[in-house]
């Protein structure tokens, strides 16, 4: 349904969508069938002349019983979404799945900066590439990500793989996410920031192993480029 | 009157042989303009001062949507009226937008204005019981509205940090760059909720301890449990935010570092302090909203209300609940994840006594003699637009789900699901029930269903492209999406327009009610005490009321509100107060 | 003031408790909630920074010891000034009630020594963070004395008169939810090293 129009690029985004749709049938259901009952009960007792209103106090169990059994079945449904729910939930937050590579975000009054490992793999080395407004990441590759604010609040995120995480001055707020497909999308902040809040847009450049190396390569600087570690080279052909 | 046991006598004789009406005004010989308008005692004008205020501030709050609804249609065009929108002004807009229809309408004429008129004559007494302190509370919630007003005015302009405020933002003028707006948008607040907590204290005592005779507790009409439920749940939840208002304005004004990450502060206590508050507030705006819509249905489809104490177990446990779902505005946040879990089950618990509530009205249309009668059709017009608001919060409630909705127009249109109903369908249809009581006449007829059919058809118009909006990505806030290409693509921008025109729409129709309702006030047809043939004690009361409420002498109860088309009864109605 | 007419509603009292009781004690309901507002933040900062135990090292408990005991004697005046109204002797109320008030003021003067000192050693508002809950909770708490003070004052100027004996306990209760706010602050402040 989502991704109809919002493309679905990673690997969690398919559960995020479907738990969407199970919620949609759930609550689309009774949604209509409230409202159905709702019409027809107007359209049934419209005020008809002689016709005297009936007088129930809806105290008795055999009354209530038109609200007690919804009101059960509420229940039930309920604890089908929250399962669902909890499930993705625990997927997307609660795991860090071991990360092939670490980048960095930086929030700002009103940029990004993306702080990319390098061709070393590791952050905080001499060869680490610095973006602002550009975050490129490899399709298949588990990331992990570490969120940091300088001034107030922000939040990260990334509506194709459906994920999103406030950034939180003082803190480091660490997450994952393993991009399925190549392209070029949008990273927002979702949380107001400032008079500039509408302008930190950001673009994520999904690459293959090939034009991602590429990429890497052509940042690099000549003489850091000789300590490329061979299983990093290894990948090209 | 010294001790509780002689006060009580005295009373029992009151309105017996010395009625207290004329006794009342034998204290104010001099009734001029001011005295009688503006520094009343009487809980009826001050019920109208919060009417019209509230009504005053949903004008600001109309046109703050206006402007920013155009910005975001036709990007970077001078709108009509207002001129351009840059960036500063769009998010003040936005954040003066939010903060005037919860704090100064929703509040204002939900609990205030409602409750101040109906409290004393519903449960059949005189007056509240704290007559002065109920004028100190308007006037401290008059001072908060000049207070906001004034800084639209103040150098760096209108806070615009967002109705929610969070800090660092809106803790130092180096980020919010407003640093006049920020504290004067807080103090507002601060004084708002003061104003509250005296109306509040004021309500439920004089619930408790004014009832007419032979009022018992499952005598009360709906409409003041919930203004009463309401007012409790206000008081349990606000001390918090007080605190951290206070809090908030030391580190706005003195530098303290209460929300501070440099200085050993911790931004996200901010947030756990305002939707402690934040969340039970939905609720307290939305009980009042309930009550009115359960007085409506009975009266209208000439029933009584399908299982009363049902409504109030549901209202109740509504209300204790919703001082546990406070973390679902926060999942993504940067709170532990493992708190989402928690948060996700009460969040969904919640539905099930909102739910019931809304099954148990739809349950009392069954076997009435439904009469569509202008409040009847926005009383219905709740129920309908509700329950989308409702279900779709089950989306948002969802932790999984909510990563990917949370600040989203999604969110926005769930939320205005909820509270368009709450602070105009449901006032609107209070306003047409009660019209007739408060200025003796009725309102127009027609007029007021072309106002309804006009409001809710383009209501729908506005939201639902904004739900579809949600669902493509479009993130709140957001002054100018040309920035964004994902969000540029087709079709996207003609909903945006589209939500904006229809937002136009619905803004011209509420002229037709303003001329109806203040044509009405003078020229309407005349209404006598009881039009709807309703069975509640305020229309037992002429109409309008006078000082003292009740010249015939304060009712003695003999039966619950919702006696309609009883069985032993040739008329279909049985007042309460009907020997 | 009390040439004000009373509506009917405030004679009635159909729970039996009197509405000025029962107004106060949903005051101090909502009261509750503002300090454990403030607890409530404090307490967390304080399980998350055990290093703030250096900064609360500077308060002197001492002060602290006093004015706790000055507020429970002012409390016991108010009780005094109770059992005096429940007699019908106001002038008797408001001398007890007269005396609580000289509890607030003594109360007062020895915190504003303690304060004038300890922003001479450079302890102010914005030097720590403890320091911030300090002032602003105690501050808060300290509003509360005043005004329970001025209201006290007039209690007992109309007491004295015999008007209105019965709000001599209903600004009792007042009074005795202040003192206890003050016994939870005082180890929170000052004795938690």
């Amino acid at each position: 349904m989502i991704s109809k129009y919002v493309p679905s690029v990673s690997s969690f985004s398919n559960d995020i969508d479907s738990l969407i749709w199970l919620v949609t049938v759930i609550v689309g259901f009774w949604f209509f069938l409230a409202e159905g009952v709702l019409l027809y009960l107007i359209i049934r007792y419209t005020a008809q002349d002689g016709v005297k209103a009936k007088y129930i106090a809806g105290e008795d169990p055999k009354e209530k019983r038109w609200v007690a059994w919804p009101h059960y079945l509420t229940l039930g449904f309920d604890v089908w979404i929250i399962v669902a729910a909890i499930q993705v939930w625990q997927n997307v937050k609660q795991t860090m799945p071991q990360a092939d590579e670490t980048v960095r975000v930086i929030a700002q009054q009103w940029a990004w900066t993306f702080v990319h490992p390098g061709a070393d793999g590791k952050l905080d080395t001499s060869d680490d590439i610095r973006l602002v407004d550009e975050l490129h990441v490899e399709k298949g590759k588990t990331y992990h990500f570490e969120l940091n604010s300088r001034d107030v609040l922000h939040s990260f995120s990334v509506p194709v793989f459906r994920l999103k995480q406030d950034i939180i001055p003082g803190r480091t707020i660490r997450g994952w996410f393993k991009a399925t497909q190549t392209g070029h999308y949008d990273i927002q902040c979702t949380e107001i920031c400032g008079i500039g809040h509408a302008l930190m847009p950001a673009r994520i450049i999904i690459e293959t192993t090939e034009d991602h190396a590429a990429w890497v390569m052509s940042k690099t600087p000549a003489s850091a480029s000789l300590t490329v570690p061979s299983t990093q080279v290894g990948g090209m052909p | 009157m010294s001790s509780t046991a002689t006060a009580t006598k005295h009373e029992d004789h009151g309105h017996d042989s010395h009625g207290h009406g004329p006794d009342a005004h034998a204290h104010h010989p001099e009734q001029n303009f001011f005295m009688k308008y503006l520094w009343s005692t009487d809980h009826k004008i001050i019920g109208m001062q919060y009417l019209f205020t509230g009504m005053f501030m949903a004008l600001i709050g109309g046109f703050t949507v206006y402007a920013f609804r155009m910005q975001q249609a036709f990007p970077g065009m001078s709108i009509p009226g207002y001129g351009r929108v840059t960036a500063t002004d769009y998010n003040a807009l936005v954040t003066t937008h939010g903060s005037v229809m919860i704090f100064w309408v929703a509040m204002p004429v939900l609990i205030a204005a409602l409750g101040n008129y109906l409290i004393p004559l519903m449960i059949g007494c005189d007056d509240m019981v704290f007559p002065r302190l109920n004028r100190l509370s308007y006037q401290i919630f008059l001072v908060s509205v000049i207070v906001l007003i004034a800084s639209f005015f103040v150098e760096g302009g209108a806070f615009g940090g967002a109705w929610t405020s969070y800090p660092p933002l809106s803790a130092k003028a180096q980020y919010n760059l407003t640093p006049l707006g920020a504290p004067m948008w807080l103090f507002a607040v601060a004084l708002e909720f003061a104003a509250f907590l005296m109306g509040g204290i004021n309500f439920v005592t004089t619930v408790m301890n004014s009832r007419a005779p032979g009022m018992k507790m499952f005598d009360v009409p709906i409409v003041v449990w919930s203004i009463i439920i309401a007012s409790i749940l206000f008081m349990a939840s606000v001390g918090p935010l007080i605190a951290g208002a206070v809090m908030m304005l030391f580190d706005q004004t003195l530098g303290t570092a209460f929300f501070d990450p440099n200085k050993g502060g911790d931004p996200v206590l901010w947030q756990h302090l305002f939707w402690f508050f934040g969340h039970p507030e939905v609720y307290v705006v939305m009980l009042p909203a309930m009550g009115i819509v359960a007085e409506v249905i009975a009266t209208f489809s000439r029933k009584k209300l399908f299982a009363y104490k049902t409504v109030l177990y549901t209202m109740i446990g509504t209300g204790a609940l919703s001082f546990f779902v406070w973390a679902h505005h926060q999942f993504i946040a940067g709170i532990d994840p493992r708190m989402a879990n928690i948060f996700s089950v009460t969040t969904l618990l919640i539905s099930i006594p909102v739910a019931e509530m809304l099954f148990v009205y739809i349950a009392t249309l069954y076997g009435g003699s439904i009469r569509l009668t202008t409040p009847m059709l926005w009383a219905l017009a709740f129920i309908g637009e509700f329950l989308l608001g409702g279900v779709t919060g089950i989306f948002l409630g969802s932790s999984g789900a909510d990563i990917y909705f949370h600040d989203t127009y999604f969110v926005l249109a769930h939320f205005h699901y909820t509270f368009f109903p709450i602070a105009f369908i449901a006032v609107f249809a209070a306003m047409t029930y009660w019209f007739p009581k408060m200025f003796g006449r009725y309102m127009n007829e027609a007029w007021g269903k072309v106002h309804f059919w006009g409001t809710i058809v383009s209501f729908n118009f506005i939201f639902i492209p904004l739900f579809l909006l949600g669902a493509r990505g479009d993130h709140r806030r957001i002054f100018d999406y040309t920035h964004f290409p994902d969000l540029m693509k087709p079709g996207m921008q003609d909903l945006r327009i589209l939500a904006t025109l229809s937002l136009v729409v619905l803004l011209s129709f509420q002229v037709i009610f303003l001329v109806n309702f203040f044509l009405s006030m003078v020229k309407g047809e005349k209404a006598p005490a009881n039009p709807w043939k309703s069975n509640t004690l305020e229309w037992v009361a002429p109409s309008p009321p006078p000082h003292g409420n009740f010249p015939e002498g304060l009712p003695t109860v003999h039966r619950g509100p919702y006696e309609y088309s009883h069985p032993d009864r040739q008329d279909d109605y049985w007042p309460q107060n009907a020997s | 003031m009390s040439s004000f007419p009373r509506p009917i509603a405030t004679t009635r009292s159909v729970t039996g408790i009197s509405t000025g009781k029962l107004a106060v004690w949903w005051l101090i309901a909502s009261e509750i909630v503002i300090f454990g507002g403030v607890l409530g933040s404090y307490l967390m900062h304080r399980i998350g920074h055990p290093e703030w135990a250096s900064q609360a090292a500077h308060t002197n408990t001492v002060f602290g010891a006093v004015n706790t005991f000055v507020l429970l004697t002012s409390s016991l005046f108010a009780v005094m000034a109770h059992q005096a109204a429940d007699q019908k002797d106001g002038k008797k109320a408001a001398k007890f009630l007269y005396l609580t008030t000289l509890g607030a003021v003594i109360f007062l003067i020895i915190k504003s020594v303690e304060w004038t000192g300890e922003i001479q050693h450079g302890f102010t508002i914005t030097s720590h963070t403890f320091w911030s809950f300090y002032y602003t909770a105690a501050g808060i708490h300290g509003v509360h004395v005043i005004v329970g003070a001025i209201i006290m004052l007039v209690i007992a100027n109309d007491a004295r008169k015999g008007i209105d004996l019965q709000r001599v306990e209903a600004v009792g209760l007042y009074w005795h939810f202040v003192d206890i706010v003050w016994i939870f602050l005082f180890p929170l402040l000052y004795i938690a090293k």
